[in-house]
C-alpha cells in the first residue's frame, strides 16, 4: 500500500457499491425471517453495513430503519465502520484467557497503538476479541482472516501480515 | 455424483452393499484429520503433499480428510489404514517419508508415533493410545473416522439405518416410547429428559411443529458441538428427522450454528444436500408418508442466542431476546407454534437408541444419566482435546487417566465445569463421580462440557472475574438484576484482583449473587453467579488473602506484583525486550532491568524468557498482616 495510506483509503471506504447491494437484495422476498441473513450477506459483500445499505434493507423488508439498526446493533457480528484490511482477533475463551490470551491481546494493541475494537489510522490493521473459535486444544490462538494461528509474538504476528501482504503486491 | 431416491428402507441396505463392493477393490489408505484444530496445525497442507508425493511414488493413494480425532493439540494427525498406524504432529514435509517407509513398507516412524506422557512409550494404534483407553465413543463413533462430506461413508458406518429401523419398523408412539425409556438427558446444559420434552410437543394439537437443534455453543473454551456438526453431520440430521418423526406434524427443521463455525455450516449444508438427493429429506422419506426438511440459520454472534426462546426470535429474524416461560417452547415456540429445541449432542444419541434400543443405552452410564458425555478438556493437563466418556467416570480418571495428568506435574487445584454457567470443583472431590445429579450437589454443573483444568498457578478470583465479565458483556439487558447485578459484581472481582478489595466484599459478593439468582428472568442471569459462588465456597481463604493481604496465594494476578529480572541467571537474549510491547525493558551496563513506571504487568516477557529467571514477586500489605514480604512468585 506505502504511504499514500490515510486520507485516500478513508475517502474510498466511504464509497461502495451501491449497486451490488441492489442486485443482492433482489434474492430476498421481504420475509422478516431473513432479515438477519440479509444483513448478514451484505456485510459480507462490503464489509460493514454502511446507513445507506441499511436503509435499502429496510425498504426491501418494508420494515422502518430504525427496526433494522436495532436488530442489527444486538448482534455481535455486525460493524457500523469500516474495518482495517487485516483483521487480527485475539481468541479471549476460556482456554485461551487460562493460557496468557491477555497478554497476546495487550502485546497487539501496544504493537499497533490502538485498542481492541479499533482500526488503526492506516486502515491496515482492526484487533478484536472473539470468545472461542473451538481450537481450544491449541490454546492461545489468535484469528487472522479466517485462519486460525498459534503465533504467540505479537511483533512476529504482526510482521508475517505485513510481509504476506507485501509478498501479494 | 448424481444419486437416485431411497424409496424404501430396503434400497438403503442395498446402496450400502453396492457401496461396500465397490469399495472391496482398493490400493491404499490414510485418514488425515481435517478438524479445526489439526487445520490450525496445517492439515490441509498435509493433505496435499501426502497426494503429490504418492503420485510421485506411484502409488494409488486415498486420502480422507475427517472430522476431529479428539487429540487436536497433537495435529496434525495422519492414520494408514492398513495397519491403523497412528501418527501426530506430522508436518507436511513427512509426506515422503510417511509414503516411503509406512505406506510402501509397513515400517513405522518412530519420530511421528504419539508418546505416552506417563510412561514415555510410544503408541502405534489407537489402541496403544491411554488417551482413548478409558473413552467410550457411542456419539463420537464416527466422527474423526469417516468423511464429513461424504454421505456414503456415514451409511457405510450403518448411519440412517436407525432411520429406515424407525419409519419401518416402528409407530411414532413407540419411537417416543424408546427414547423415553432411554431416559436420554439433554447435553446442552440442564439436562432436561429428551422424552419427556418430545411427549410435551407431540400432546399440543397444532398443525405445524418444528424441531430445532441448538448448535449455537456460546460457551467459551467449548467445542463438542462444533466438532460433532463438523465431522459427523449426518448424525444429527438422523436424530432430528426421528425427532419430527415421533413427535408428528412436524415438516419443518432448523439447525442454529454458530457464526464462528463456518466450517460446520458448510459441512451442515453439504449434508443436507445429500440427504434431500437420496430422499431422505423432503417428501415422503423412505416411502413413509414422512415429510420433512432442514435449514441451517447461521447465528450472528450473540451469546444469549444460545437461550431457548431467544433462539427462536433469532431464527424469526428478530432480536435474540428471552421471553418468560410459561408458555413453555413446546407449547408456544417458533412462531408461536409447538417447538422442540435439543441441542446437537442430545440429537446424536437418538440414531443409536432408536438401533441398539434403551436397555443397552441404559447399560452405560449412571442410573440417573444413561449414556456418555463429551467434554471439552483443556487447561493445564497433559493431553487436551475432545473426549468422550460414560456418565459416572471421575474426576481424576479423566485428568489423570485421559488427560495424562497436570503439566509440569504441578499440583491440581480445580476443574471448572460448564463454562459461564457452572462452578468449580475443588480437590476434595476429585473422586466425584460425575453426571447430571452429582456435579448439582457440589455447586458444579454440567453445562455444555467445557472442562477446564487449573493447578496451583491459576488464581481462581481471577478465574471468576474471567467468566462473570464474559456473562456481563453477554447479558441481553433486559432485566436488571442481571444488567446490574453482574456488574456490581465484576467491579468487585476486579478491584479485588487489582489489590484494592476491601473488607465486607465476599459477604457483599454473596448477597448480590443469590439476589440475581433468583430473580434474573433466564439462564444467564440465573446461572451467572455461579463461577463467583463456587470458588468462595472453595477457595474463601484466596480470596481473603488478596482482600487482607493484597497477595494471590497462586501468584497469578499480575498487578500485584512487581517484575524482576533475575541478573546472574539471564543469558541477554533479549526475547524479553522484543517481546515487551511497553519498551519497559532496559538494558543498562550489560544487565537488563524492568522499569516500573512503564511496565504494564502484563507478563509478556515471563512468557518468552527460556531460563525463567523473570519473576513476579508479591509483597503482602505490611498494615495489615504484619509480616513483611510474602511468598515469592512461581
Ligand atoms: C444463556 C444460555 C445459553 C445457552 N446456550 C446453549 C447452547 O449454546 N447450546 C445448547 O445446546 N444449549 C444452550 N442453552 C440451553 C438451551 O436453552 C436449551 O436448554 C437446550 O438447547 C435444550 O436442549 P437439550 O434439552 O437437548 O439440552 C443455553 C441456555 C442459556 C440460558
Ligand atoms: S437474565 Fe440477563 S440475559 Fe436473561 S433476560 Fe435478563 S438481562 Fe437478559
Ligand atoms: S510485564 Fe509486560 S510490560 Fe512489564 S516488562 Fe514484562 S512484558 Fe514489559
Ligand atoms: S528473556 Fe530471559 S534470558 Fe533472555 S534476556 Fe530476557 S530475562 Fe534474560
Ligand atoms: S478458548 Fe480460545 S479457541 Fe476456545
Ligand atoms: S481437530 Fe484434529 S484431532 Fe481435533
Amino acid at each position: 500500500m506505502g504511504e499514500c495510506g490515510c486520507k485516500q483509503t478513508q475517502d474510498q471506504s466511504e464509497v461502495f457499491d451501491i449497486d451490488s447491494v441492489r442486485i443482492l437484495l433482489e434474492g430476498y422476498r421481504g420475509k422478516e425471517e431473513e432479515l438477519v441473513h440479509a444483513l448478514q450477506d451484505v456485510q459480507h459483500t462490503l464489509g460493514y453495513l454502511p446507513k445507506e445499505a441499511m436503509e435499502m434493507i429496510a425498504d426491501v423488508f418494508n420494515l422502518s430503519f430504525s427496526h433494522v439498526y436495532g436488530v442489527a446493533s444486538f448482534y455481535a457480528h455486525f460493524y457500523f465502520v469500516p474495518r482495517g484490511k487485516n483483521i487480527i482477533k485475539v481468541c479471549t475463551g476460556t482456554a485461551c484467557h487460562v493460557r496468557g490470551a491477555k497478554t497476546i491481546l495487550d502485546g497487539l494493541a501496544g504493537e499497533l497503538g490502538i485498542e481492541p475494537g479499533q482500526t488503526s489510522s492506516d486502515m491496515e490493521f482492526t484487533l478484536e476479541t472473539v470468545s472461542c473459535v473451538g481450537c481450544c486444544a491449541l490454546a492461545p490462538v489468535v484469528v487472522v482472516g479466517e485462519e486460525v494461528s498459534k503465533e504467540r509474538t505479537p511483533k512476529r504476528l504482526i510482521s508475517s501480515i505485513r510481509e504476506a501482504e507485501d509478498g501479494k503486491e | 455424483m448424481a444419486r437416485n431416491r431411497l424409496k424404501n428402507p430396503n434400497d438403503l441396505g442395498l446402496l450400502r452393499e453396492d457401496i461396500l463392493n465397490k469399495k472391496a477393490l482398493d490400493g491404499h489408505s490414510v485418514k488425515v484429520c481435517c478438524g479445526t484444530g489439526c487445520r490450525a496445525s496445517g492439515a490441509e497442507k498435509v493433505v496435499s503433499s501426502l497426494m503429490s508425493e504418492a503420485a510421485r511414488a506411484g502409488l494409488d493413494l486415498e486420502v480422507r480428510p475427517t472430522g476431529c480425532q479428539g487429540l487436536c493439540e497433537k495435529g496434525p494427525i495422519v492414520i494408514a489404514e492398513a495397519d491403523q498406524t497412528f501418527y501426530n504432529k506430522v508436518d507436511a514435509f513427512d509426506a515422503p517419508k510417511i509414503v516411503d517407509l509406512t505406506l510402501k513398507r509397513g515400517e513405522k516412524i518412530d519420530r511421528l508415533l504419539v508418546q505416552d506422557p506417563i510412561t514415555g512409550q510410544r503408541a502405534n494404534t489407537e489402541e496403544e493410545i491411554s488417551f482413548y483407553a478409558k473413552q467410550e465413543r457411542v456419539v463420537l463413533k464416527n466422527c474423526g473416522h469417516i468423511n464429513p462430506e461424504s454421505i456414503e461413508e456415514y451409511i457405510v458406518a450403518g448411519g440412517y439405518q436407525a432411520l429406515a429401523k424407525a419409519l419401518s419398523q416402528m409407530t411414532p408412539d413407540e419411537v417416543l416410547s424408546e427414547v423415553k425409556a432411554a431416559r436420554l438427558r439433554g447435553r446442552g446444559g440442564a439436562g432436561f429428559d429428551a422424552g419427556v420434552k418430545w411427549e410435551g410437543a407431540k400432546r399440543v394439537k397444532s398443525q405445524i411443529k418444528y424441531i430445532i437443534c441448538n448448535g449455537d455453543e456460546g460457551d467459551p473454551g467449548a467445542f463438542m458441538d462444533r466438532s460433532l456438526l463438523e465431522g459427523d453431520p449426518h448424525a444429527v440430521i438422523e436424530g432430528m428427522i426421528i425427532g419430527a418423526y415421533a413427535v408428528g406434524d412436524c415438516h419443518n427443521g432448523y439447525i442454529y450454528a454458530r457464526g464462528e463455525y463456518p466450517l460446520a455450516v458448510k459441512n451442515l449444508n453439504i449434508a443436507i444436500g445429500q440427504a434431500r438427493e437420496l430422499g431422505l429429506l423432503g417428501k415422503d422419506i423412505l416411502g413413509s408418508g414422512l415429510d420433512f426438511d432442514i435449514e441451517v440459520k447461521k447465528g450472528a454472534g450473540a451469546f444469549i442466542c444460545g437461550e431457548s426462546t431467544a433462539l427462536m426470535f433469532s431464527i424469526e429474524g428478530k432480536r435474540g431476546m428471552p421471553r418468560p416461560t410459561p408458555p413453555r417452547s413446546v407449547e408456544k415456540g417458533l412462531y408461536g407454534k409447538p417447538t422442540v429445541l435439543n441441542n446437537v449432542e442430545t440429537l446424536a444419541n437418538i440414531g443409536p437408541i432408536i438401533l441398539k434400543g434403551a436397555d443397552w443405552f441404559k447399560s452405560i452410564g449412571t442410573e440417573g444419566s444413561p449414556g456418555t458425555k463429551i467434554f471439552a478438556l483443556t487447561g493445564r493437563v497433559k493431553n487436551t482435546g475432545l473426549i468422550e466418556v460414560p456418565m459416572g467416570i471421575t474426576i481424576r480418571e479423566i485428568i489423570y487417566d485421559i488427560g495424562g495428568g497436570i503439566i509440569d506435574d504441578k499440583e491440581f487445584k480445580a476443574a471448572q465445569m460448564g463454562g459461564p454457567s457452572g462452578g468449580c470443583i475443588p480437590k476434595e472431590h476429585l473422586d466425584l463421580h460425575i453426571d447430571f445429579d452429582s456435579l448439582g450437589r457440589v455447586g458444579a454443573m454440567m453445562g455444555s462440557g467445557g472442562l477446564v483444568i487449573m493447578d496451583e498457578s491459576d488464581c481462581m478470583i481471577e478465574i471468576a472475574r474471567y467468566f462473570l465479565s464474559f456473562t456481563q458483556v453477554e447479558s441481553c439487558g433486559k432485566c436488571p438484576p442481571c444488567r446490574i447485578g453482574t456488574f456490581e459484581m465484576l467491579e468487585i472481582l476486579t478491584s479485588i484482583v487489582e489489590g484494592k478489595g476491601r473488607e465486607g466484599d465476599i459477604e457483599r459478593l454473596e448477597e448480590i449473587g443469590v439476589r440475581i439468582q433468583q430473580t434474573a428472568l433466564c439462564g444467564l442471569g440465573k446461572s451467572a453467579p455461579n463461577p463467583v459462588l463456587s470458588t468462595i465456597r472453595y477457595f474463601r481463604d484466596e480470596y481473603e488473602a488478596h482482600i487482607s493481604k493484597d497477595f494471590c496465594p497462586a501468584g497469578a494476578c499480575a498487578s500485584l506484583g512487581h517484575y524482576r529480572v533475575i541478573e546472574e541467571e539471564c543469558l541477554m537474549c533479549n526475547l524479553c525486550v522484543e517481546a515487551c510491547a511497553f519498551d519497559a525493558i532496559i538494558e543498562k551496563r550489560g544487565s537488563l532491568y524492568i522499569d516500573e513506571v512503564y511496565c504494564e504487568k502484563c507478563g509478556a516477557c515471563i512468557g518468552v524468557c527460556p531460563t525463567s529467571c523473570i519473576v513476579r514477586e508479591f509483597v503482602e500489605r505490611p498494615a495489615l498482616s504484619g509480616s513483611g514480604k510474602g511468598g515469592g512468585a512461581k
